[in-house]
């Protein structure tokens, strides 16, 4: 019979309401694997198998792989960074409440970039996370803990944060499916932030069905979190098998090689827009005439938000403290030049920067600016389609090392999903084959709130790929 | 283009102590950054609004009830020099 | 040798009012004060990492309502923003405030005009342990973060002081007028009102404004008046020795009354404000706006004219009353008391000098002399029943122990005595023992009659009418 680590999570859960698996096999399977994981995609694992959940209960018991920013209580919670090495929060996350309240068990907290600042998983305090498709490669980032865990098993699903593709990107890399909600729709209540007005957490899984059952039980508007806001619909498991009479408008700003797609994963986004004819959609261009300035605007207001939301990291309450003997001013400076890794000193650098006096209206509010004709154009866009697909990521997994002397090539990473996060709203990646071996992803974005119908187009097409997404496991 | 002393004010605005390496490397970078983020500056936005806000949610407001706190040792538990019944720091004069 | 130029002070007041809500700003913490050190906190007044803020609807509310009080336009849709600077007190390295959409704009309270009302977190506290209670010098502190996060409501005046004096004038009304509110508890001495001031001069009848400077920490009515005083004599000693005046924010030191210069928290002076993205525009309904009118109580400015207009009171008396409201409730108590027809300055009067002489700063309404009494005490001096001397020994009694005032007089035997008998004798008696004062009246030296009246008053405890005194004394003279 199949190991429990070959199950989606929803095939797991069928067999454990049919009594011909229990949810301690699964757990213990999926812990033994994380003992023993060579990817270095785990920063913390449960001890022991927590009480078991009941049944019935909507994800009947099965162990979750948490991202290491979200705060567990009592459970490491260090956001990838030196400066948070060994906190222990006295609260949980909302959204990790949700879950374990709908039956999901705690089994890891995944490695991550520093503070979520990472397209590479490199600039973890606790070490780059490999790929497990190849492990001279990196799984992508920020989320890359979770995505490689999901991808090679060692967890039957995770959940990530998204601020400029962070969930997307890591998924495509590693051959997975990433949701990044619309804006508001998961709680950002006790996710350590990096930039407040983009930051969502959403799902990892092996496939669009296991997306759409752990997202609908972290969706929600949270008190806790004045910026969630309620659905208007629930959100329901995918059905969809074809696209008849869907839009796909495929945004030359973002597909075409001239912006750096590889040919590789040009040829499978093309392949794919093919399937999706076969399968009834109206594939036709569209345009983002600011989609290419989004990479801009991101990296001015993501920075500068981040700038704010770390200077708590100082010293006094929580975390790393270095005193020098200078005085508090020295205390400051030390505790975070030796706290925060290259890429968070970079970035709180820029954004620092960006908000700066004389620089505000050039930086910071400029780029609010092109935020608005960004979100001005997908609002034109979605009057004649009803999806904007495009490739998730320019090129297949990096190897690790060859991108971390470059910031900008580094950056280049987003550049196909950053516009939907400056926007706000709801984009999927799903596997799309593979290109020199490695994984691709194809992403589907929609307007806000369209999760159910992203969900059931990618599940139309999931199963036109036919992608089987399992690497040889180690 | 940013230069040294630059850098050097902003990493003090984010009470950062920078070694001089780093100085120079962040220099070199954040200029080249900056140099490709200058695309903005092209596009024309006059009269467009900025975005602050990217749901536009009502107030959103809480009810005036109080809430459990937490016990103090439990405030102090991670503190790197809790002591004195608080949180301590070298004097912001001294 | 030339004259020295008439300077023209110009202030501005920017006053902290801590409301008195249930909970913090943006958290569930109960407010508390001298409490046990950081027993008030949770992990979003903390700042822990991932925790946002809420806004506490009642500090809206409240914060409406000193809008609407001090006549500021209220803006249909306001938005908080982040002050960005490192301090200890300041747990997420950035104070919520409010910047260029704050809730409230350009209004007035008496004849100064208000330039803004915004709403804000407050600081922790931050307690010196060390050398000496000044940051200055002392090594180590300790951050109590029980404050941190009180809402506060930041109202910014128009320069349109021109004295200390004046400056301290409209602190008392506008605390009177908060207090009025319900909206703070207005405590200097805890911090509950704290007051900046901007001072600068420019030469009387000019127009532009000279060079001002912030003053910090006048925690008292006396130490605003002290220090502004202080400040301006400063600034035009500088001016007058040819000097030009610095920017530059002073700490006012009510020991010695001296100004110091006061070491910036981020010297850098670049607080990069942004738009705080982990909350919500503040959109503020018609349903909103009627809610805080609807709570809007007779404020001191408006009952101390209607004492003037309607009741006739003098100015000072008008304000005394309505500015201490404790004070105007019993005033009008007494005035309402059954039906008697007192005289509304005479009664004021005696609430605001004999009473508040026998009870100082406490409130009437909690002495022994109930409204109905001391009304009753004044119908009698007016109708002559009792003389003013005897009343007010009636008033130390009922300060004291309480009680009806027409019992205290008849047990006393403290009522006034007309003509009869008994004065008769009196006088006659007053005349015999004093020869000498019968003579120089004789001689047409009224002014004598005074040690007859005073002959008498001893000997009646000033229960006799001077008038009546007078008048017989001199009809026994035959003048
Ligand atoms: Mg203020
Ligand atoms: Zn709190």
């Amino acid at each position: 019979m199949t190991q429990p680590r070959d199950l989606t999570a929803k095939q797991a859960i069928e067999r454990v309401r049919a009594g011909e698996l229990s949810t301690a096999e699964v757990f213990d399977a999926c812990q033994a694997g994380a003992r023993d994981d060579e990817l270095n995609a785990f920063t913390w694992v449960a001890a022991d198998r927590p009480a078991d959940a009941p049944p019935d209960a909507p994800l009947a018991g099965m162990p979750l792989a948490v991202k290491d920013l979200f705060c567990t209580e009592g459970i490491p919670s260090q956001a990838g960074s030196r400066i948070l090495e060994g906190y222990r929060p006295p609260y949980t996350a909302s959204a990790v409440q949700r879950l374990t309240e709908a039956g999901a068990s705690i089994l890891a907290k995944t490695n991550q970039d520093e503070f979520a600042m990472g397209s590479s998983n490199e600039n973890s305090a606790f070490g780059p996370v490999r790929n497990p498709w190849d492990r001279a490669r990196v799984p992508g980032g920020s989320s890359g803990g979770s995505a490689a865990a999901v991808a090679a098993g060692l967890a039957p699903w995770a959940i990530g944060t998204d601020t400029g593709g962070s969930i997307r990107q890591p998924a495509a890399l590693c051959g997975i499916v990433g949701l990044k909600p619309t804006y508001g729709s998961v709680s950002r209540f006790g996710m350590i932030a990096f930039a407040s007005s983009l930051d969502q957490a959403g799902p990892l899984t092996r496939d669009v069905t296991d997306a759409a059952l752990l997202f609908s039980q972290m969706v929600g508007r949270d008190p806790r979190d004045s910026t969630s806001l309620e659905r208007p619909e629930p959100v329901a498991l995918p059905h969809r098998e074809d696209l008849r009479g869907v839009r796909l408008g495929v945004p030359e700003e973002l597909s075409a090689e001239a912006e750096g797609i590889e040919p590789g994963v040009r040829q499978a986004f093309e392949a794919t827009l093919r399937l999706a004819e076969e399968l009834g959609a109206h594939v036709e261009p569209c345009r983002l005439p600011h989609a290419a300035h989004g990479l801009s605007a991101y990296y001015l207001i993501a920075p500068a938000e981040a700038s704010s939301n770390l200077a708590r990291f100082d010293g006094v309450r929580y975390g790393l403290r270095v005193d020098g003997d200078a005085g508090l001013r020295e205390m400051y400076g030390r505790t975070r030049a030796e706290g925060f890794g290259p890429e968070v000193k970079r970035r709180i650098m820029l954004g620092t920067y960006a908000l700066a006096a004389g620089y505000y209206d050039a930086y910071y509010g400029r780029a609010q600016r092109v935020r608005t004709k960004i979100t001005e154009d997908f609002r034109a866009v979605f009057e004649d389609f009803d999806f904007v697909v495009t490739p998730t990521s320019p090129t297949v997994a990096f190897e690790l090392g060859s991108r971390v002397d470059d910031p900008l090539a580094m950056y280049l990473s987003d550049y196909c999903t950053v516009p939907m996060s400056l926007a706000g709203i709801p984009a999927i990646s799903i596997p799309n084959g593979l290109s020199q071996g490695l994984p691709t992803g194809l992403q589907i974005a929609g307007p806000a709130f369209s999760e159910n119908a992203i969900l059931d187009a990618a599940h139309a097409l999931e199963a036109a790929i036919g992608f089987d997404g399992s690497p040889a496991r180690a | 283009m940013i230069d040294r002393a630059e850098v050097l004010h902003v990493a003090s605005l984010a009470r950062l102590d920078l070694t001089s390496d780093e100085v120079e490397r962040m220099a070199k970078e954040l200029s080249a950054v900056l140099d490709h983020i200058e695309k903005i500056s092209e596009l024309d936005l006059e009269g467009v609004a900025p975005t602050s806000h990217v749901v536009e949610v009502a107030s959103a407001l809480r009810a005036d009830v109080p809430a459990p706190s937490l016990p103090r040792e439990r405030a102090l538990a991670a503190a790197p020099d809790a002591g004195d019944e608080g949180f301590r720091v070298p004097s912001p004069g001294a | 040798m030339t004259s020295a130029i008439e300077y023209e002070p110009v202030i501005g007041l920017e006053i902290h009012v801590q409301l008195s809500t249930a909970t913090k700003m943006f958290c569930g913490c109960e407010l508390s004060f001298g409490d046990p050190p950081n027993t008030h906190t949770c992990p979003v007044c903390l700042g822990l990492p991932g925790t946002l803020p809420v806004a506490n609807e009642r500090a809206v509310h409240f914060a409406m309502m000193i809008g609407l009080a001090l006549e500021c336009e209220l803006a249909p849709r306001s938005i908080f923003h982040r002050k960005n600077y490192f301090y200890p007190d300041l747990p997420k390295g950035y104070q919520i405030s409010q910047y260029d959409e704050p809730l409230c704009r350009g209004g007035r309270l008496g004849d100064v005009r208000v330039h803004r009302v915004h709403l804000e977190e407050d600081a922790a506290k931050l307690n010196h342990v060390g050398t000496s209670g000044r940051i200055h010098g002392a090594d180590a502190s300790v951050v109590d973060f029980n404050r941190g996060g009180t809402p506060l409501v930041e109202i910014v005046s128009e320069p349109d002081l021109h004295s200390p004096e004046q400056a301290r004038e409209w602190l008392i009304l506008l605390r009177a007028t908060m207090r009025q509110l319900g909206v703070s508890d207005v405590n200097m001495d805890e911090g509950s009102l704290r007051c900046d001031a901007n001072v600068s001069l420019r030469p009387a009848g000019s127009h532009e404004l000279g060079t001002k400077t912030e003053l910090k920490n006048m925690n008292s009515f006396r130490f605003v008046e002290r220090g502004l005083r202080a400040e301006i004599e400063r600034q035009a000693e500088l001016l007058a020795g040819g000097g030009s005046v610095v920017q530059e924010t002073l700490h006012f030191d009510p020991a010695t009354g001296s100004l110091t210069p006061l070491r910036s928290k981020e010297e850098a002076h670049d607080y990069r404000y942004f738009p705080e993205p982990d909350l919500v525009p503040v959109a503020v309904t018609p349903e909103m706006v009627e809610a805080a009118r609807a709570q809007l109580p007779e404020l001191p400015a408006a009952r101390a004219q209607r004492y003037e207009r309607e009741l006739g009171l003098d100015r000072d008396r008008a304000r005394q009353l309505a500015f201490r409201d404790e004070l105007g409730d019993y005033f009008e108590r007494a005035l309402a008391a059954d039906g008697r027809e007192v005289e509304a300055p005479a009664l004021a009067n005696w609430v605001g000098g004999e009473l508040v002489a026998r009870i100082g700063e406490a409130d009437p309404a909690g002495s022994k002399v109930a409204p109905e009494a001391l009304a009753a005490l004044v119908d009698m001096v007016g109708t002559r029943a009792v003389t003013t001397g005897a009343a007010k020994q009636v008033l130390d009694r009922l300060a004291a122990e309480g009680g009806d005032p027409a019992a205290i007089v008849e047990a006393e035997g403290l009522g006034a005595l007309g003509a009869g008998d008994e004065l008769d004798g009196l006088v006659d008696a007053a005349l015999a023992a004093n020869p000498q004062a019968v003579e120089s009246l004789r001689a047409g030296r009224g002014k004598a009659i005074g040690a007859l009246i005073g002959h008498v008053m001893r000997e009646t405890r000033g229960r006799a009418d001077g008038g009546e005194v007078t008048r017989l004394g001199r009809e026994k003279l035959g003048l």
